[in-house]
């Protein structure tokens, strides 16, 4: 177990360092950001006390060093538009983003794992084919496209919900229904293709043969070992979503999350932040692996780590 | 074929042994059995077509606009019958802009997964063909890209080098080179210790040689599937990316854009944004449909699993 978790935090520092020093070398190559922060009439004198002031003045090496001492300590420095540390303006959204993801995560659990185990126990019938076709379909389907057609339906059409912003639970329902539907289709299908591995096992004929009831051969035998690949399908979907899909889905429903924040930081061509947001999403991401990796032996007691 | 004049190939018996003929009649057959990827594949016929003469079918030019015919509906929805499914913001026929924006979204797609599949099948064959340190370097770059949140990297990719064509090629094929180095590997394992490189090498063959002409035809099919799914989500990522104003940039027009600009005018103008939407939807899926046909075509023992 402790080796486990050295190698892994290991792997973790070699992937966050990864990201930070490509973003630092990305960033540094844009050229002087100075010339988009200050209003087109600046005087040079200007120009270059505030190149001073955030340190491009600095040979590429010695500011490489300064950003790795400050995210040493934790410290990636002030952002440039928000005017305070980029770190607290990285983590505000945050808890937003995660419980978006988490709520559309949940939302197609329950719908994925009886469709899938369904189409597992009847394959090939009407209900697994129009599990499988819905399933492409909602693949295919771009996701903020699929957005505007709901605000199109849902809002504009019916005025069930409202169209953007924050506030009860109404708000909620469009963006997380949209999200829902990508992972939706995916872990569908891994949970049919992993209930189809086990109900073949022969643990599951004893199961039978011993009289139980079909719906705990089901739920506690078959399910509970194809967990593993479902939990690892999950995880991965609530990555993807923390640190991909959530921008395209809080630009479409204007959600107050660290997608939008991404777009601004760009926008606003922001070093500080757009590194303390990579950062932010890479411990996220190598977070929530390690969660993965540790709920293993809850589904199958054998797993041991090394 | 360099010995083609040494040995008389076309005897009747030679071609009809001829695996690649047989291979293609059968696959053929299979695909008018099996009618849905034969509709996916002429949709994706059409949508070809209809990209590259994008010039010739067009019914009007896609930059230039009817100032007098703004936001025309589509004209079996009531609109102006000149403009079949409608017209935008400023006054540009929206069908002629589908077929040149299929256009760029299609390029965008074929090129970036060219360059990804070239880079990552070179490095995939690379390291489980030589193995050890070079394996373990290469597959660690892999795991660690993978864990990286890909679209961050793309739009900070963009923002560096400017939003352009070629820059979002760039930046996507970044992103997706390590999907074709994994899949590359780890067939070459499968065949390096085999019967095939031993007799390449007692001929022989060079390193170079045994991975290009022994290995990489064996493991063709396999990666042809991967290349056209891939085609298919770089589509939707160049789309995504373009709507967030990080992709192509006006006048230019892919689908992604056209749902990026005419989301200003919507739900009023709801032709700007629906139209787009469903080329993309419907070429994802013929693609995925065709790939899936692809790989049970190639080889059958992937029916049963498929299902």
């Amino acid at each position: 177990m402790a080796t486990y978790l050295l190698k892994t935090l290991l792997k973790a520092l070699v992937v966050v360092l990864g990201v930070s020093l490509l973003v630092f070398v990305l960033t540094r190559s844009i050229g002087n950001p100075v010339n988009t922060m200050l209003p087109l009439g600046a005087s040079t004198a200007e120009r270059a006390r505030l190149t001073h002031q955030l340190g491009l003045d600095k040979p590429l090496l010695a500011q490489l060093g300064d950003y790795v001492a400050g995210v040493a300590q934790g410290n990636f420095g002030e952002s440039w538009w928000q005017q305070e540390s980029a770190l607290t303006v990285a983590l505000r959204p945050l808890p937003f983003t995660i419980e978006l993801s988490g709520i559309a995560l949940v939302l197609s659990l329950v719908f994925a794992i009886p469709l899938g185990i369904l189409s597992a126990l009847k394959p090939r019938s009407l209900l697994d084919k129009v599990a499988s076709t819905s399933s492409m379909l909602g693949i295919c389907v771009p996701n903020f496209w699929l957005g505007l057609m709901l605000i199109l339906i849902f809002s504009n059409l019916l005025h069930w919900f409202p169209t953007s912003g924050t506030g009860g639970w109404q708000y909620w329902v469009l963006p997380s229904v949209t999200l829902a539907v990508l992972p939706l289709g995916r872990i569908t299908q891994i949970v049919r293709t992993a209930m189809l591995e086990q109900l073949r096992e022969l643990y599951i004929v004893t199961a039978r043969s011993k009289g139980l009831p079909e719906f705990w051969v089901v739920t506690r035998h078959a399910l509970k070992n194809a967990g593993v690949q479902i939990v690892t399908m999950s995880g991965w979907e609530l990555g993807r979503m923390i640190a991909g899909y959530t921008i395209a889905i809080e630009a479409v429903f204007g959600l107050p999350g660290i997608g939008s924040l991404i777009v601004d930081a760009i926008g606003q061509q922001d070093f500080p932040l757009i590194q303390a947001i990579t950062f932010v999403i890479a411990i996220c991401i190598v977070f929530l692996n390690i969660l993965i990796d540790l709920s293993y032996p809850l589904f199958n007691p054998r797993v041991k780590f090394k | 074929m360099a010995n083609s004049t040494l040995v008389d190939t076309d005897t009747p018996e030679l071609r009809e042994s001829r695996p690649r003929f047989y291979e293609l009649h059968r696959m053929t057959s299979k695909m008018v059995k099996d009618r849905l990827a034969l509709y996916a594949l002429i949709f994706l016929m059409l949508i070809f077509l209809s990209a590259i003469l994008a010039s010739i079918i067009s019914p009007h030019d896609p930059t230039t606009g009817d100032i007098w015919n703004r936001l025309k509906p589509p004209s079996f929805a009531g609109g102006y019958s000149g403009h079949l499914l409608g017209t935008d913001q400023l006054g540009r026929d929206i069908l002629s802009r589908l077929f040149y924006g299929g256009r760029v979204s299609l390029r965008i797609g074929f090129i970036t997964v060219l360059f990804s599949s070239l880079v990552g099948i070179f490095f995939g064959l690379l390291a489980g063909y030589a193995g050890g340190k070079t394996d373990t370097i290469i597959m660690g770059l892999v795991d660690i890209q993978f864990a990286f949140p890909g679209m961050l990297v793309a739009l900070v990719f963009v923002m560096v080098l400017g939003p352009s064509e070629l820059h979002l090629t760039y930046a996507l094929a970044f992103n997706g080179w390590m999907v074709f180095a994994r899949m590359a590997r780890s067939l070459v394992l499968t065949f390096r210790d085999g019967p095939l490189v031993e007799a390449a090498k007692a001929i022989g063959a060079k390193p170079l040689q045994v991975m290009i002409r022994h290995i990489l035809p064996n493991i063709f099919a396999p990666l042809v599937t991967l290349f056209v799914l891939e085609v298919a989500r770089i589509i939707g990522a160049e789309a995504m990316m373009s709507f967030l104003g990080y992709g192509i940039q006006p006048p230019s027009s892919s689908w992604g854009l056209m749902i990026g600009e005419g989301r200003a005018y919507f739900p009023m103008a709801w032709w700007l944004i629906v139209f787009p939407g469903m080329m993309i939807a419907s070429t994802v899926l013929a693609l995925n449909i065709f790939s899936n046909w692809f790989t049970t075509a190639i080889d059958p023992l992937q029916k049963g699993q498929s299902g």
